[in-house]
């Protein structure tokens, strides 16, 4: 029997090219429209799992860049029915990619229609931070029919009954929000953090990646100790609107290989 | 995400609101509402639940808010009989005066209501966003009053326009947050108010300030608005020896309409009417008549109307008031829309000013602009229904509104020489 798309992400996550698996997130189509798959093509080759970000007019969780990226890409004509068009035609990508937005758009398309479309893109799951557990039965029913991963957020305020909840439901992995906040906001992570990453793992059967505010390869290295991978999205996206080279930042953030297996 | 509604679940949908039993354990309001926020705030609004169902229903503590609303706040608020307006439109014109509440609108009741909660609750601060100012500036004193800090986020467009407002909330010791992102009004100051929550959910309380947002906020936000229909409903019966044939307000988020219209849900024979803001007119982007034109979607934690493109984008909008410019509503309106219960519909920026110009006139009373567009949509209405009893929300008074005022140019109606 073939390989569901959420176990290729389990698997990928388990299995890193580095030391720790990384998880990058791009806003599909910023800075450079024309170079979106270019750029997903790049980041895929160190990347172990590829969060390919949906932008939204009004994204409530997240911080400055990300917003600034998701302005720019919707002026530019970036829509989620144009992503999954560029990602059926894409060729290269060596990761599993998720797609992670705002619950409307989504919402808009359908989520039978989406978790189709999706499948057919090679789209193995998806991240929507506004849609938590009480609310996501009809996507996690769409996503679940086609083998597709509806990835479960944890955060350090999650009481231990919740966590144990959304672990089950989850797929693909647990996203581990370090701290609490926007994305891309704090530059030192919390005291507690390997604590609470502890915890989580505890409950967690799928592996768990730790995110929001990494920037360095020190954080990547101390979060790598309790997490099995490590998420890199306003930094990352910082860097290419800065022209740089994803590829050298990524592996800067592993330490430039030195620790890798 | 089914939102067809059959003849037999509409009447059954008005049965269980009127028993009280929307929004029902989930938070929805038939198919609307709902609690689509970020995992973060979960637990934050999970103890708003339970602060909700332990002091809502606390006699000490509904004690504290009914002497709060008296002493302070100055209720009830009078029902005036508007003779000038009356005669001019052929009708018995009632205005119910919450423009006569303490800080000059509404939103005090819901303000001070939830300020008394948050200090229940230990709040060690208290966040809030802002469109006209009104709630902005309501936060700010019931804040004072209850004695904790508040951070008041409010769109650059908007300080702008209501500056009045933006003094009085220095004034009374707010912190105000002028917000630059998105479109800068009432839409990415809730956005910045969010992201504030997310960033410290433990000690901040998010005082939101319309009937909008994830559950439990559209029900404890109704919840503290009632008793405006609750006074107008009495002081009907009392002054003008019955009930109206119909009540009027207007709809932004929709906390003061939630609010009056409660009171007379159960009264078959008042037609309800909601008026949004129809600004420049029915072009993309050029009003904010959210039941009007506007489709489900998800916008600040509630399924419900929305304007948003084919994308699920949400759209800018406009309104000269800007109470009444945002893409969203309440999900209270939006059932009660679908289940037939209320009719929305819209008044334009020239409508509203030149019944604000009229009620000045006429009545000596400056409305605010969001006001205004109930009267506007109110005279429409008489115009079609002669001689019958129509019952005004006016929301609030217009001093806010005195930048905007000045600023229009003189050949519009609302200009000064005009």
């Amino acid at each position: 029997m073939s390989v569901l798309p959420h176990e290729r992400i389990s698997a990928a996550i388990r299995e890193p090219r580095g030391h720790v698996a990384l998880v990058p997130y791009i806003t599909a189509g910023y800075p450079d429209k024309a170079r979106f798959i270019d750029t997903l093509r790049a980041v895929s080759k160190v990347g172990d799992v590829v969060e390919v970000g949906v932008p939204f007019s009004d994204p409530m969780a997240d911080g400055v860049t990300i917003q600034r990226a998701s302005h720019a890409a919707i002026q530019n004509g970036v829509s989620l029915a144009w992503i999954l068009e560029q990602l059926a035609g894409a060729e290269g990508i060596e990761a599993p990619v998720v797609l992670m937005g705002y619950l409307n758009p989504m919402l808009v398309f359908g989520f039978e229609r989406l978790a189709e479309v999706a499948a057919h893109a090679g789209v193995c799951g998806f991240i929507i931070p506004d849609l938590p557990c009480g609310e996501c039965r009809p996507a996690l029913e769409a996503f679940e029919r086609r083998g597709l991963a509806l990835i479960q957020l944890v955060t350090p305020a999650t009481p231990d009954a919740r966590m144990q909840q959304l672990c089950e439901i989850g797929r693909g992995f647990t996203y581990a929000v370090t701290m609490t906040g926007t994305t891309g906001g704090a530059q030192s992570l919390p005291a507690d953090v390997t604590e609470y990453l502890d915890r989580v793992r505890r409950f967690s059967s799928l592996p768990v990646c730790a995110g929001f505010g990494v920037r360095e390869a020190g954080q990547v290295r101390l979060l790598g100790a309790h997490a099995d991978g490590v998420v890199v999205g306003s930094a990352l996206v910082e860097h290419l609107e800065a022209g740089g080279c994803p590829q050298a930042f990524l592996q800067s953030l592993l330490g430039a290989g030195k620790l890798s297996r | 995400m089914e939102t067809e509604i059959t003849a037999a679940e509409k009447k059954d949908l008005l049965e269980r609101l009127l028993r009280g039993e929307l929004p029902d354990d989930s938070g929805r309001f038939g198919p609307f509402g709902g609690c689509y926020a970020p995992e973060t705030l979960i637990p934050a609004l999970e103890r708003l639940q339970q602060g909700i169902d332990r002091y809502l229903h606390d006699p000490a503590f509904l004690q504290e808010f009914h002497d709060e609303l008296t002493q302070w706040v100055g209720r009830p608020t009078s029902l005036t009989i508007a003779t000038g307006l009356g005669k001019c439109w052929g009708a018995q014109v009632y205005l119910k005066r919450e423009d006569l509440a303490h800080t000059g609108a509404h939103k005090i009741n819901n303000a001070l209501g939830q300020a008394l909660l948050a200090r229940r609750l230990g709040a060690e601060r208290v966040i809030a966003e802002t469109g006209a100012g009104q709630h902005g500036v309501a936060t700010a004193a019931a804040c004072a009053r209850a004695g904790v800090p508040c951070v008041i986020y409010m769109g650059a467009v908007d300080i702008e326009r209501q500056a009045p407002n933006v003094q009085r909330m220095h004034q009374l010791g707010a912190e105000v947050v002028a917000v630059q992102s998105g479109d800068r009004t009432l839409r990415a100051a809730i956005n910045e108010a969010f992201r504030d929550w997310v960033s410290d959910p433990d000690r901040s309380y998010y005082l939101l300030g319309s009937a909008v947002g994830p559950h439990p906020y559209p029900f404890l936000v109704r919840e503290l608005q009632a008793v405006i229909g609750r006074e107008a409903r009495h002081q009907m019966l009392d002054i003008a020896d019955g009930l109206p044939d119909v009540a009027v307000a207007c709809v932004g988020g929709g906390s003061n309409a939630i609010g009056l219209f409660h009171g007379f849900l159960a009264d078959e024979s008042v037609a309800l009417m909601g008026i949004e803001a129809g600004g420049r007119g029915p072009g993309l982007g050029d009003h904010s008549a959210t039941l009007a034109s506007g489709r489900p979607g998800v916008l600040h934690g509630c399924y419900s109307m929305l304007l948003h493109d084919d994308q699920g984008q949400v759209q800018e909008t406009h309104s000269v008031s800007a109470g009444l410019d945002y893409p969203g509503v309440g999900p209270e309106h939006a059932l009660l829309q679908a289940i037939g219960r209320v009719t929305y519909t819209t008044a334009t920026d020239d409508e509203a000013l030149a019944a604000l110009r009229e009620c000045c006139a006429l009545e000596g009373i400056l409305p605010a602009l969001e006001s205004a567009h109930a009267l506007a949509g109110a005279k429409r209405w008489a115009q079609d229904h002669p001689g019958r009893r129509i019952l005004i929300g006016l929301s609030g008074r217009g001093d806010k509104d005195m930048p905007t005022l000045e600023n229009l140019p003189q050949d519009l109606p609302g200009s000064r020489s005009s």
